[in-house]
């Protein structure tokens, strides 16, 4: 047999989160549907004056994406964790840590990005012009790997745990905080002439800095709930 | 090893894997604490617990694909095929899991011994809920991994002759 | 051997920590005690009145202590937790626990406080800046990890899942709080601010001190006993402790 180096394992195990995400669509496009619906909620709550409907865009967008996102962070391990393939993930020769960042990865091609694509089209709604909805697409990009990465986290922690959902949600928000702030800031710093850079920087600092860790925490919350 | 259920075979097979927590003592792998041996230690090792571990989703091809993938090998075009032959699933390859039967997920679950290529195999209850030529297909397989210099923890309610090999009996007693 | 260690690791056995705590706590809650009443007594008698903010501003001896310490609790918490996942110690984890009700207890007074003194100073029961906001994160901070010890059932393996969120909190409040500094001087720019003035008498400081002290005092009286409790019902296996609750 064919021995394989690191990163193929972890190119096999991003093929079977695809392939299992393209046979169970509904669950990929859901967070996706989620999103959209959030994010409408908005003007149905404040009013559609447009001005504060422009101002309001990039949090409410980025505050629904956030959502969304976490939505989908339920079924990153539970499905594995029931049916006994984390605990083979968990003593693979691979390192459980490189099997996380590949987990991570596909959870943003799989629900990041589509968030990522989505964007535009509500931005459209709430009257953001191209500049804007570029600087917004691009802080996107950059936030959701981190979102996903930081998520795992919390999905790991709750794994086979009563109100698993909700209690998620309650350990990633205040994490993902700082994403926000400077994921959503970046189209207002840009409108008042400041410029997306320093956002920007963040963000990637923030993504580099949860490649780092996360991984590290998430094993760690992972062979723990395998105990 | 052998108990009653509810001893604790399942807890101490997961400990020798290294998954549960040890409260006292320690579990030695070539003379080497497996603490401090974790990576080379996985690589040797093969486990196969009460779970499938079988993706429904996926077809068993899919699945023994990822499987050997994991413990860092492809297998070679065909050995999939004729792996699946000799548990007793020939041509299923291509069918969903959700598809099979209990006993057919199980006897891919235990398929994954095949493609395996570690040293110490550890099963807990393979025999369970198998039929009289799967239990003896079982048992020439693990006498062939003693043979060629490997080892098995096994735990089993009902006594297997494997080849003309004595186990060394463990019983455990509340 | 080294005598000194043993002396040491003597104290990680439930058991004993248990007899020690019984031992230590009622000093502390006597310190504390003193310390409440002296810290009161400069705040409320001693401290001169404020030029621009009249008597309102006392609250700021409640206030700034009981911040302070909800931060300092998280650390020594995520001290205690990754204490225990390192060495794999029953106690550290308890201790963790004992620690987490009494530092949100703080982080909401800290709020509960901030809002009143905010209201008569600046008209508003809630102003989002950076140091109220970052305490109220910290809040939640808290609530997850208490909730998330009160979903697992079991508590070795509740402690070491909050340990792991402990110190992933620990790592984040340095980031929250500056993105969260970012995002007030980015949206108000110069506006109200709950900090203290640059200029204080050498009296306030004082009662702010030894208050903060007096914090410090009762935090530990609590969590001893807390700790105590936990210690029960975790050994309640335990012949010793069905000894000690005869």
């Amino acid at each position: 047999m064919k021995k394989l180096g690191l990163a193929s394992v972890m190119l096999a195990l991003m093929r079977r989160e695809f392939a299992v995400a393209l046979r169970q669509k509904g669950e990929v496009l859901t967070p996706l549907v989620f999103f959209v619906v959030v994010a409408s909620l908005f003007p149905l709550g404040v009013g559609p004056e447009s001005a504060l409907l422009l101002r309001m865009a990039p949090g409410v967008l980025w505050v629904s994406a956030l959502l969304a996102a976490m939505l989908s962070l339920q079924r990153l391990f539970a499905t594995d964790y029931t049916d006994g393939s984390l605990e083979q993930m968990a003593l693979s020769s691979t390192p459980l840590g490189l099997l996380v960042v590949a987990k991570a990865l596909s959870h943003f091609l799989l629900s990041g990005l589509p968030l990522v694509m989505m964007a535009p089209v509500l931005g459209l709604q709430f009257g953001l012009d191209g500049r804007a909805l570029g600087i917004l697409m691009l802080t996107l990009l950059l936030g959701t790997p981190t979102l996903s990465l930081i998520g795992s986290i919390g999905a790991a922690l709750t794994l086979g745990v009563r109100g698993a959902g909700v209690l998620l949600s309650l350990l990633i928000l205040p994490l993902y905080i700082p994403v926000l702030i400077f994921g959503a800031g970046a189209v207002e710093a840009d409108a008042a002439g400041l410029g997306f850079g320093g956002h920007l920087s963040l963000l990637a600092a923030l993504f580099v800095l949860s490649v780092f860790f996360a991984p590290l925490a998430t094993t760690t919350a992972l062979r723990i709930s395998l105990e | 090893m052998a108990g009653a259920n509810g001893v604790g075979k399942t807890s101490l097979l997961r400990m020798v894997c290294g998954l549960a927590p040890v409260e006292a003592g320690q579990i030695f792998w070539n003379d080497q604490p497996i603490q401090a041996q974790r990576d080379a230690y996985r690589q040797d090792l093969c486990y196969l617990g009460h779970l499938n571990a079988l993706q429904e989703s996926m077809t068993v091809n899919e699945n023994l694909v990822f499987t050997a993938a994991l413990g860092g090998v492809a297998p070679e075009p065909g050995q999939i095929d004729s792996v699946l032959t000799h548990f007793g699933v020939r041509g299923r390859g291509a069918q969903l899991v959700r598809h099979l039967s209990q006993g057919q997920k199980r006897r891919v679950a235990l398929s994954r011994l095949a493609l395996s290529q570690a040293r110490l195999w550890v099963l807990d209850e393979p025999f369970v809920a198998m039929d009289e030529a799967g239990v003896r297909m079982l048992a020439d397989l693990i006498a062939a991994h003693l043979a060629k210099g490997g080892l098995t923890v096994l735990t089993s309610h009902q006594v297997v002759p494997i080849g003309n090999i004595a186990p060394q009996m463990l019983e455990l007693r509340a | 051997m080294n005598t000194q260690v043993i002396h040491w690791f003597k104290f990680a056995s439930p058991q004993n920590f248990y007899n020690l705590a019984g031992r230590m706590w009622p000093w502390f809650a006597t310190l504390a005690t003193l310390l409440t009443a002296v810290g009161l007594w400069i705040s409320f008698f001693v401290a001169p009145t404020d030029a621009q903010q009249g008597e309102g501003y006392r609250i700021i001896f409640v206030h700034v202590p009981t911040s302070q310490m909800s931060m300092f609790i998280y650390i020594v918490m995520a001290a205690w937790a990754g204490f225990g996942l390192a060495f794999n110690t029953r106690l550290s984890g308890m201790m963790a626990s004992a620690l987490a009700p009494t530092g949100a207890l703080f982080a909401f007074l800290s709020l509960v406080t901030g809002a009143l003194w905010g209201k008569p100073m600046w008209g508003a029961w809630w102003v989002w800046d950076a140091r109220l906001t970052s305490e109220l994160i910290l809040l939640f901070l808290y609530l997850g990890f208490l909730a998330l010890q009160a979903s697992i059932d079991d508590p070795r393996r509740a402690d070491k899942a909050c340990a792991v969120l402990a110190l992933v909190g620990v790592v984040n409040v340095p980031i929250i709080y500056f993105s969260v500094k970012w995002w007030n001087t980015l949206h108000q720019g110069a506006s109200v601010s709950l900090t203290r003035s640059p200029t204080m008498a050498s009296t306030m400081l004082w009662g702010m001190l030894i208050m903060v002290v007096a914090c410090w005092m009762y935090a530990i009286t609590i969590a001893l006993l807390r700790v105590r409790n936990i210690i029960l019902e975790r050994e309640r296996h335990t012949e010793w402790v069905k000894h000690a609750l005869e």
